[in-house]
């Protein structure tokens, strides 16, 4: 692993792209990592294309501007793919994870991709099985880790499962359905 | 001693060390990216997890008048806001300074407008710093939180309101790893709390805000100006006793790999942190380079700016706000002008970027080290103001 691991996440808005940076920044630090998240702040508009950012090292992280080239970009909205070129600035070695239900080869050759490691998952149909609910970003935190393996699973999983135990204070079924979603797309994901 | 360590935002930090201080009375008005910081802290109060009367103001003028009032009565008042804010405040900011009451803001470095904008640059706070406040700039959340700590208490030894800030979104909205004291560690720092006097004392009485005429004024503002030198003395007390306290020293800047370097830059807030990587870089490179930050500009450490920066082949600062004289930013002029009294007088170039929250990348830092090395070399000067990463 390079000293800092970038990540881009692009969503909608309304789709939960900060609250998956912030949910994986808070795993990575329980697990003693230093750590940055952060939303590209502009006009919010529920739909909009929108963006979010982590960083991660074992060492203290003092450079704060924003980050252009991405170890891994995750994206929560395969529509966003026809309009914005999401591999921008996403070295050839570099990871794209998709939320779609179509096969990582399916999408290199629709959107003629080169370079880059294809990973996909269907997040909305996991989350609509697990939550109830079309909500893309916890899912993809497990297909993330599994992809990558930057953080340790079970540690996540733990870390995560206290956090939404504070959000969503007695609403058991949600938290649960969350954890569900996360391990469901951790063993789901599909890898070139 | 127990820290805890937490993921926190800029934001959070803040109203976190403003909940462990447990002020008497926030009078506040939210604006963007502040907002945040009044919001949490409004809801320590609903939760009663703090003692503070809370003042939910009509407008940022308001607020900062209930604090004068409600620091002049004897409490230990604090507030936060961010540009335009700040601006509505400023008329109040030289009565709060003047009658001697350490308030403490809690603010977010933002772009006054027009045009509108909502992000970061400094020309909010450094159009406030003649007002008499003591400024300390903040580069990420952990120093906003240790410096919101420090600062009540030393505005309280030398009853003068101070400004703690950070860039806005850039810290404010960015999570970052934050370690937290304990509440009661925090409580045993500030002590207790010290006023500069106390209307509420009956048997005591006095008069506030007189008219303060040709016979008088002048007097007053002196001591106010003998006041912000004393506050030299008091920031380092305070920055120390947190090393010796806490583990972490503070001063009035950081000097970043200054030993031996030929070539520095000076910044403010979050582009240190971003120019200590470059800083880094660069030395592998056999460049003998380093960062100078600025923490606290008011009181301006002139004394303590020559002897550190004299001996450097040459010096770009960088400016987050221009002063529209056509001469350049305000870090610049009071610089330069603290090395003027040298003999060695190093060369002193100025880069004004970032305004309205344009982003600074690494690549242009490095630009400006390259410059300066150039500039070293020849020992003349090109273009003394420069503008980095704008259009033209």
């Amino acid at each position: 692993m390079k000293e800092i691991f970038e990540i881009r996440w692009h969503g909608r808005g309304g789709q939960g792209a900060k609250t998956a940076a912030l949910l994986f920044g808070d795993a990575a630090l329980s697990t003693g990592k230093y750590i940055q998240a952060f939303p590209e702040y502009g006009p919010e508009r529920m739909g909009a294309p929108v963006q979010s950012f982590d960083r991660m090292s074992d060492k203290p992280i003092t450079i704060h501007c924003g980050i252009t080239n991405p170890d891994i970009v995750i994206v929560l909205d395969s529509t966003l793919m026809k309009t914005i070129d999401v591999t921008d600035g996403l070295p050839d070695d570099g990871y794209l994870l998709i939320n779609t239900h179509k096969s990582p080869a399916e999408i290199r050759k629709e959107f003629n991709i080169k370079g880059k490691k294809i990973a996909t998952c269907d997040a909305y149909k996991i989350s609509e099985e697990t939550i109830g609910k079309r909500i893309p970003n916890t899912p993809m935190l497990g297909a993330l880790i599994k992809v990558t393996s930057i953080l340790d699973f079970n540690q996540m999983l733990k870390d995560t499962e206290e956090k939404l135990k504070k959000k969503f204070l007695g609403r058991p079924e949600i938290v649960k359905g969350n954890l569900e979603s996360i391990k469901k797309a951790y063993e789901e994901v599909k890898q070139e | 001693m127990e820290k805890m360590i937490v993921a926190k935002t800029g934001n959070e930090a803040m109203a976190e060390a403003m909940r462990q201080i447990n002020p008497d009375v926030v009078a506040a008005y939210p604006i963007t990216p502040a907002t945040e910081v009044v919001q949490i802290f409004s809801s320590f109060v609903a939760d009663g997890r703090v003692d503070t009367e809370f003042v939910p103001a009509e407008s940022e003028h308001s607020a900062l008048s209930a604090c004068v009032g409600a620091a002049a009565a004897g409490g230990r008042v604090m507030t936060s806001t961010a540009s335009q804010g700040l601006a509505l405040m400023h008329e109040v900011l030289f009565i709060a300074a003047g009658l001697r009451l350490p308030i403490v803001i809690c603010e977010v470095n933002r772009s006054l407008s027009g045009p509108i904008n909502i992000h970061c640059d400094h020309s909010d706070t450094m159009a406030s710093r003649d007002s008499g406040w003591i400024q300390i700039y903040s580069e990420d959340s952990q120093e906003a939180y240790d410096n919101t700590i420090q600062a009540m208490k030393i505005a309280e030894k030398v009853f003068l309101p101070a400004i703690v800030s950070v860039d806005a979104f850039i810290i404010s909205h960015s999570m970052e790893r934050l370690e937290i004291l304990p509440d009661e560690e925090v409580q045993a720092f500030i002590g207790e709390h010290r006023k500069p006097y106390d209307l509420l004392d009956v048997d005591n009485p006095i008069t506030l805000g007189g008219l303060d005429l040709q016979d008088y004024f002048f007097e007053h503002k002196r001591q106010e100006i003998e006041a912000m030198k004393e506050a030299k003395a008091a920031v380092i007390e305070v920055g120390k006793e947190f090393g010796e306290k806490f583990g972490t020293s503070y001063g009035f800047f950081e000097e970043y790999r200054m030993e031996d370097a030929d070539l520095a830059i000076i910044a403010l807030g979050s582009t240190a942190g971003t120019t200590k990587v470059v800083v880094n870089a660069l030395r592998e490179k056999g460049m003998k380079v380093g960062l100078f930050k600025i923490r606290v500009f008011r009181p301006l450490a002139s004394e303590e700016i020559k002897k550190s920066l004299e001996h450097m082949k040459a010096i770009a600062i960088l400016d987050r706000a221009d002063g529209m004289s056509s001469f350049g930013g305000p870090v610049f002029h009071e610089i330069r002008s603290c090395l003027y009294e040298s003999e060695k007088r190093p060369i002193v170039t100025n880069y004004i970027y970032g305004l309205g929250g344009r982003d600074i990348f690494p690549e242009e830092i490095e630009s400006v080290y390259k410059d300066l090395e150039k500039v070293a070399e020849k020992g003349e000067v090109k273009n003394l103001i420069n503008y980095l990463g704008v259009r033209e």
